[in-house]
């Protein structure tokens, strides 16, 4: 890497090195059995140089030569973007442990038996349940060295299990799942069969809800498959800089409502998305998107940053090794209400509980649109869910949706990797179904 | 390398042994708003192993060449541990083949500064245009070349270069903010982008006009979809439903998928197709060494096909299709769809919208998902229909239908078949691979539609 930063440096003014290493198994299992093991190992090497002024990027995985990847970047050079940042220099980097040997030691063996153990769970209860998901570890390394001193190294480690599992009868189809992921050792994947046991309890009737307008209690997978997506589109600095986000320039102004206050953190102890820094070596922080209602700050790397006229966030991020870096969301932490689930689904009078969306995150996610075909939600009535609905649409906008009268519930849990959020009741969602009148 | 490949593969006491080594190189770049964001050129190269021992795969990914003969060890391990009910992969005479792609303007010898100069005339069009905030052109190529040797004697070289491009146009007026977007792409064709600059002058427009669009009233609504659109609904309806990996094991849905069994009108027909010439779907051979073909799904209305890997033709006793694709060397192949169509039939759309009252045209696509049985699919460009006219624009919709249901009410298809070139399929964590699909204008008689 030295010797690459070295080389860089005789075609330009400045650069930086990027160094990731992964190694990972997965278990795959379909049809309640142990399908497919894999493992993957892979190596992507990235360099970026301001050459008169401007970026070059130029990546490789597997073999190259050195000489070769300097001379694309110089190529792209001619046309990038203007280099508004300089590199971060060396800094101390200490941060919550990332890195957990028990990962890596883990056999096989246990991995396979985490998966089959929650098909067990599930398929006593339900025999006609059909499971399929997946078991798996990883373990990489990430090195940036760059030409103003900063060389920063960090090592982590990751499991996760998910498990979906559908139920057919007839021409009707029930998917019902979870999944939980950590940074260090966790082998009880309990959990993961609870959900999945209480969401088939819940959809065991079939209900049906009329087009209208109703309160709408999105479940902690709700909110991660509704409204994250919105979220982090409309706290990215890059559209923010371009005012395409409707948040820009409504920094420190009460947009929603007083009972939400959201944080960007990649500091959390044993997550899999913590890290000491970001894709740039900038020193990673919590960072305060809504406090009570009042918009934050918003994500920024280096470039963007530089843009708005503010400091980077510590939101570099690369899509793959092979990309760029971009601003983007760590993990998205919700601050707790203090109503239980029980004490919310026992306000609503008739409405909908939501957990599972398809096609959501299609329409305008600029604008804070959110959506889609409820794929698992329940109809309720007078504070009790009475059963499943099908063929059914929930639209809403997330600063309209969220700006109103909102309850918070105190059941916050860790979704999809990179989300932590209780469930949360919004009131005035449109719900399109079957046999509307239009 | 070949020798390497081959000799790879010899003498482990597994059933059956596949490799396939990848070298791609790829260019990207983005304009945002007045500024290009991205120009960047990487390459990627790696390989991996399959291994099937007693009915269980083992699968192992390398960047590093010298780990090959490692990852085959291991996979042929992983494969014994997870091995269950024996499984005997369809017979095959062993061959050998080569198979290169040369597009009229091969995008590989198109150089870095033809590039973004194209893109900074479609950003330039769309950035001076009236209301526009800001922009998205992003533009991706690769040039792809995949040697496959499999334990049985096979081996295939192939060479497949791609393109995809997006221009997207992003409005603004006080607090609304709207955009409308347009894909294209073609099998590393640049001649197929270098004159869509009336495109570029519509998306801007489209997303002004998006600012003064209402919303539609959700609810159910007879629809009419444009070619794009319907070729995404196809993919998402049924598409996705005729993979037989989502049925080959699971005994209810081989009662729901029989062969035979009626989905839609007499006048129904829908095929798969990786063999038609320069689409992005196309590809003389799987990443299991099996030709691409021509399977129809529909036929006259009824299920008479679907789409196979080797193992799930062999479990289900059906016949290979030549459909298990995977996106790069990091992943196992799966059952993925090629180039998927309604085929033509007879109806203008004049006709189609003559006796409508009220409804709904869509137009263009912003994305589609599939859970089997329920499916949403959303349209970029959208209008009420009254009185069998086409009336005011609306904000774009999101649309959902059951398998079940829904390809029984399509009840006209159009005469104006067109396949769309600028899609790209998620699944099993792959995404995005190469596909197009396309239809004629299609008239759905209810479907629900997604509104505030």
């Amino acid at each position: 890497m030295e010797e690459l930063l070295e080389l860089a440096l005789q075609q330009a003014s400045s650069a930086e090195v990027f160094e990731a290493s992964s190694e990972s198994a997965v278990v795959h299992f379909e049809a309640n059995k142990l399908k497919q093991l894999e493992n993957r190992q892979s190596t992507t090497v990235a360099i970026r140089i301001v050459r008169e002024g401007r970026i070059g990027f130029a990546a490789a995985s597997g073999a190259y030569e050195p000489e070769k990847l300097v001379e694309m970047a110089v190529e792209t050079s001619s046309y990038g973007a203007e280099a508004q940042f300089e590199f971060p220099g060396a800094s101390p980097m200490m941060g919550p442990k990332t890195y957990d040997a028990r990962i890596v030691e883990l056999e096989t063996d246990s991995l396979v038996e985490m998966g089959l153990n929650v098909i067990d769970r599930v398929t006593s209860a339900y025999a006609d349940v059909q499971c399929e998901g997946l078991v798996s570890i990883s373990a990489g390394m990430v090195r940036i060295l760059n030409s103003e001193g900063l060389d920063a190294t960090s090592r982590r480690t990751s499991i996760g299990a998910m498990m979906e599992g559908v139920r057919i009868s007839g021409t009707d189809m029930l998917f019902v799942g979870d999944s939980i992921s950590s940074g260090m050792l966790l082998t009880d994947v309990k959990p993961i069969a609870d959900t999945m046991l209480a969401q088939l309890a819940r959809a065991a009737e079939l209900s049906h809800i009329e087009t209208g307008t109703y309160p709408v209690l999105f479940t902690p997978h709700g909110v991660d498959v509704a409204l994250l997506l919105p979220l982090a589109v409309a706290f990215n600095g890059k559209n923010v800089v371009e005012k395409s986000s409707r948040l820009a320039g409504r920094q420190g102004e009460q947009v929603f409502t007083p009972a939400l206050s959201l944080w960007d953190d990649s500091t959390v102890e044993g997550r899999p998305t913590t890290s000491p820094f970001d894709a740039e070596g900038v020193p990673s922080r919590r960072i305060p998107l809504i406090e009570q209602g009042v918009v934050g700050e918003m994500l920024y790397d280096l470039q963007t940053g530089a843009e708005a006229g503010v400091s980077s966030t510590g939101s570099g991020r690369r899509g793959d090794a092979r990309s760029q870096v971009r601003p983007g969301m760590s993990a998205f932490v919700f601050a707790e209400g203090g109503r239980s689930f029980a004490e919310m689904l026992g306000s609503m009078k008739e409405g909908l509980v939501v957990e599972e969306l398809i096609g959501a995150g299609q329409g305008n996610l600029l604008s804070g649109d959110f959506g889609g075909n409820v794929l698992l939600g329940y109809k309720v009535e007078d504070g009790k869910i009475v059963g499943r609905v099908k063929d059914t649409m929930i639209a809403g906008n997330i600063i309209d949706a969220l700006s109103r009268d909102v309850v918070i519930g105190s059941d916050a849990r860790w979704v999809g990797g990179n989300l932590y959020t209780p469930s949360i009741l919004c009131d005035g969602i449109s719900v399109s179904s079957r046999g509307g009148d239009a | 390398m070949r020798d390497r490949l081959t000799d790879s593969l010899q003498n482990n006491g597994a059933d059956y042994v596949e490799v396939r080594y990848e070298e791609r190189t790829t260019t990207r770049v983005s304009y945002r708003g007045r500024n290009l964001e991205e120009a960047s050129l990487s390459s990627d190269s790696g390989g991996c192993v399959r291994a099937l021992v007693d009915g269980g795969w083992g699968f192992a990914s390398f960047n590093d060449i010298d780990a090959l003969e490692e990852c085959v060890t291991r996979a042929v391990d992983d494969a014994r541990m997870s091995s269950g009910e024996a499984l005997a992969l369809p017979e095959r005479e062993p061959f050998e083949a080569s198979a290169v792609s040369m597009p009229a303007r091969d995008v590989t010898s198109v150089s870095l500064d033809e590039k973004v100069a194209l893109l900074s005339e479609f950003n330039d069009i769309i950035m001076s245009s009236p209301r526009i905030q800001s922009s998205s052109v992003t533009y991706g190529d690769a040039g792809r070349m995949v040697r496959f040797a499999a334990s049985d004697g096979t081996f295939i070289e192939q060479k497949v270069p791609d393109l995809s491009m997006r221009l997207t146009a992003i409005a603004r007026d006080g607090e609304e903010v709207q955009q409308a977007g347009v894909s294209m792409g073609s099998v590393g064709d640049f001649g197929a982008i270098q004159s869509l600059h009336d495109q570029a002058h519509d998306v801007a427009r489209r997303a002004a006009a998006l600012l003064d669009a209402p919303n539609v009233k959700g609810g159910e609504y007879t629809v009419v979809l444009d070619p794009i659109l319907a070729g995404v609904f196809v993919h998402e309806a049924f598409g996705h439903l005729s993979e037989a990996d989502l049925v080959y094991q699971n005994p209810q849905m081989r009662e729901l998928m029989w062969l035979g069994r009626k989905f839609g009108s007499p006048q129904l027909n829908i095929v798969d197709d990786a063999t038609l010439p320069w689409l992005r779907g196309s590809y003389a051979y799987d990443d299991e060494g099996t030709p691409g073909q021509r399977t129809y799904l529909i036929r006259e209305g009824e299920l008479v096909g679907r789409l196979h890997s080797l193992e799930t033709a062999a479990r289900m006793g059906e016949a290979v299709s030549g459909n298990a694709r995977a996106i790069s060397y990091r992943h196992s192949p799966i059952v993925r769809m090629s180039n998927t169509f309604i085929e033509p039939g007879g109806v203008s759309l004049r006709d189609m919208l003559a006796d409508i009252e009220e409804g709904v045209y869509v137009k263009d696509w912003y994305g589609g998902q599939t859970s089997m049985e329920m499916f949403t699919f959303s349209g970029g460009e959208a209008y009420m229909i009254r009185n069998g006219e086409i009336a005011e624009m609306l904000r774009p919709v999101v649309l959902t239908g059951n398998v079940f249901t829904t390809l029984e009410r399509i009840d006209a298809i159009g005469d104006d078949l067109d396949m769309n070139q600028g899609g790209g399929c998620g699944k099993g964590g792959q995404s995005p691979l190469p596909v197009s699909n396309g239809s004629p204008h299609i008239r759905i008689s209810r479907c629900i539609v997604g509104g505030k």
